[in-house]
């Protein structure tokens, strides 16, 4: 059971010791969060922070005076500034709308109302944006709990349910145009814990806590979720047991056509609407995997059934045998090159998700207990798989990993691996950081651990800076081959003094490893290099937990080695600029457009 | 009325995370050095959950210490 899990009683109560035993762990990454409150904030900040150090963060938090929201943002953003925050959350509720209408508004005034309320939040985030540069959180706004017009008082244009509805919209579509504002979906949080067990008029008269407890944490865990999605440790792939997971009964016992599914029985439709929720998962970039203790060939037969949803096909990676889950599970993980850190594994069976839990650090298992039709609100409710953008990437995830599994079946005929590059017909757009690509580098920066030499994370702001600055030699790579576009996969960064580059950042998505994708980004590098006069790049390699794998990148790219530090072991690496010549054999390199 | 104060002791150790807590019937917020605005919600929320019980309105502010407040929560589960 993970700490979101924990009855709320429980945890309101233990708060002080379960944050001591969480503060005790390696590795948390530090986190600084302001806090703009209309109301008073410090139940959903210890909420927030446990739930925070649960996925591995060390937050600090400034929380604004009471109901100084505004005029921390506007009037005194210094002082928000001053904090130096990695995220401003601005925590509203429908107490702190100034501009309702009064309920004889006509529908002709009814505009200039919301547009009064929207320009008292853009002032806020244009401030912001300005004086601190960071990710803002902001929320939407719950309805009213007592919309005195009743059914009318969404239509009405003096309702104030419409009021909210009305500038709810508008608050996303801000956020569609600007990068820095993500909204937090505070209306159908609201609507989720139902509006009664959400504002409790005693604690807002008693503390003017704005919510209930059970409110409080709602929405804490949907800002760690938030910050999680942020820093790319969102979950990837949904590991699925068979029978009486994606299906009822036995399959090796009853038979392929005795499975309960399909819409004969309630049962039978409750595993279909399971099937249905994992596939609409997967058709937003979720990866499904199976992992039953099963028969191979009668397992697979499961999904031949002609009511069964999920086809062979939908899964990423399909585990069917007798070995322990675990050790399946850690299969899974090195075949798809992610870590299991990133998996969330459904399993009606307690014993098997007790000992996945157990033996696999970091993944995440909710207790779905055995009703096939709670199964998709519990995994729901876990907020796993958040996502800050909807981009093409997400939506054809799915299918890049299934190529890439099909490259990997190819690549076993060739007589040698250059035969085997040459094969695939790479090519390569290699060009100078532009507007197009921006958020998509930043993005990068932030959810790259393996192949990520020194782990710096950039905000989108810190990104257009090195652009602007004019000393940065900042490039990307997009790899394509015969069998579909990779998409934006490498990124290297490195600032110049005097004859020297060093470098800041070198990337590289693990999607296509060995490929000479880093000879190629070397190439576009040196070649830039050249231009403006540089002798020497330095290269940087700083340890985490996770690079391990890029520990001799720089020596494998011909760089010479300089320094070891002791204590941390991280290494600086040296290239000699101008005897260097071109490497890159097996992937075509397009024109530059930008440089 | 013994075991209740010996129930709230625990609940007051678990969130002033003080193990060395001892609660009287005449502890109070004058007597308990952590106990500002923001851990008295905390433990009036703590105590809602765990007793099933609600204060009204007002009926905190009438309480003098923990003493008062076990006769007001006895009050609340006798007439449960």
């Amino acid at each position: 059971m993970t700490i979101a899990e924990y009855p709320l009683e429980r945890l309101l109560i233990k708060r002080k010791s379960i944050r001591k035993q969480l503060l005790e762990r390696e590795n948390l990454k530090v986190i600084r969060i302001a806090v703009l409150g209309g109301s008073t904030t410090n139940e959903l900040v210890d909420l927030l922070e446990i739930l925070l150090l649960d996925s591995g963060f060390r937050p600090t938090f400034f929380q604004s005076e009471y109901g100084r929201y505004y005029e921390d943002a506007v009037l005194e953003p210094e002082i928000v500034a001053d904090f130096k925050p990695d995220l401003v959350y601005i925590h509203t509720g429908i107490q702190n709308v100034q501009s309702f209408q009064p309920v004889a508004c006509t529908e002709a005034d009814f505009p200039s109302f919301v547009a009064a309320e929207l320009s008292r939040f853009k002032a806020m985030w244009t401030s912001l944006a300005a004086a601190v540069g960071c990710q803002i959180i902001q929320n939407n706004f719950e309805l009213p709990a007592y919309p005195t017009l009743g059914n009318l008082d969404s239509v009405s244009p003096g309702g104030q349910s419409r009021f909210i509805l009305e500038l709810n919209r508008q608050f996303a579509v801000e956020a569609a145009s600007n990068p820095r504002l993500i909204i937090q979906d505070l209306c159908a949080i609201s609507g989720q814990l139902g509006l009664s067990n959400w504002f409790d008029p005693e604690r807002w008269f008693s503390y003017k806590h704005a919510n209930t407890v059970e409110g409080s944490f709602a929405i804490a865990s949907s800002v760690a979720s938030i910050v999680r999605a942020l820093y790319g440790r969102s979950r990837k792939v949904l590991v699925l047991d068979l029978d009486n997971t994606l299906w009822g009964g036995v399959i090796g016992d009853d038979g392929a056509d005795k499975i309960v599914i399909g819409k004969e029985t309630p049962v039978a439709e409750a595993y279909t609407a399971f099937q249905e929720y994992c596939l609409s998962l997967r058709e937003r970039g979720i990866l499904l995997a199976v992992c039953s203790k099963n028969n191979e060939e009668i397992a697979k037969q499961g999904f031949e059934h002609p009511d069964s949803i999920l086809k062979l096909e939908h899964f990423s990676a399909f585990k069917a045998n007798w070995d322990p889950k675990h050790e399946n599970i850690l299969t899974i993980a090195r075949e798809l090159n992610l870590g299991p850190d990133s998996f969330v594994f459904v399993d009606d069976n307690p014993a098997e998700r007790s000992i996945v839990e157990s033996q696999i650090a970091g993944i995440a298992v909710p207790d779905v207990g055995n009703e096939v039709a709670k199964y998709a609100s519990i995994v729901d409710a876990g907020r796993y798989f958040e996502l800050i953008t909807l981009g093409k990437e997400d939506l054809s995830r799915a299918k890049l990993y299934e190529e890439n599994a099909e490259r990997a079946k190819l690549e076993q005929k060739f007589a040698n691996y250059g035969e085997y590059l040459d094969s695939l017909e790479m090519s390569a757009e290699i060009d100078a950081f532009n507007s197009t690509y921006m958020e998509r580098i930043a993005q990068l920066t932030n959810k790259t651990n393996q192949f990520n030499l020194t782990t710096r994370r950039y905000t989108l702001a810190e990104i257009e800076s090195t652009v602007t600055d004019g000393n940065h030699i900042g490039l990307y790579g997009k790899l394509t081959d015969r069998f579909g576009d990779n998409g934006l996969i490498s990124v290297v960064l490195g600032h110049q003094t005097a004859d020297t580059l060093h470098m800041d950042l070198w990337l590289m998505s693990c999607r296509v490893l060995k490929r000479d994708m880093e000879v190629a980004m070397l190439d576009g590098l040196v070649a830039r290099a050249k231009d403006r006069g540089i002798r020497t790049i330095l290269g940087y390699y700083i340890p985490t937990p996770k690079n391990g794998m890029v520990q001799d990148h720089y020596e494998k790219l011909g760089f010479t080695l300089v320094t070891t530090e002791e204590a941390t072991t991280s290494t600086v690496w040296s290239l000699d600029v101008p005897s260097y010549q071109p490497r890159t054999r097996h992937i075509r390199i397009l024109e530059p457009v930008h440089g | 009325m013994d075991n209740l104060l010996a129930e709230l002791q625990e609940i007051f150790r678990d969130i002033f995370d003080d193990d060395s807590l001892v609660l009287t019937r005449e502890s109070s917020a004058a007597t308990i050095d952590d106990w500002d605005s923001l851990t008295h919600t905390n433990l009036v929320t703590a105590i809602e959950k765990r007793y099933k019980v609600r204060f009204a309105l007002g009926e905190l502010q009438e309480l003098k210490n923990v003493g008062d407040m076990i006769d007001l929560i006895q009050k609340k589960l006798a007439a449960k």
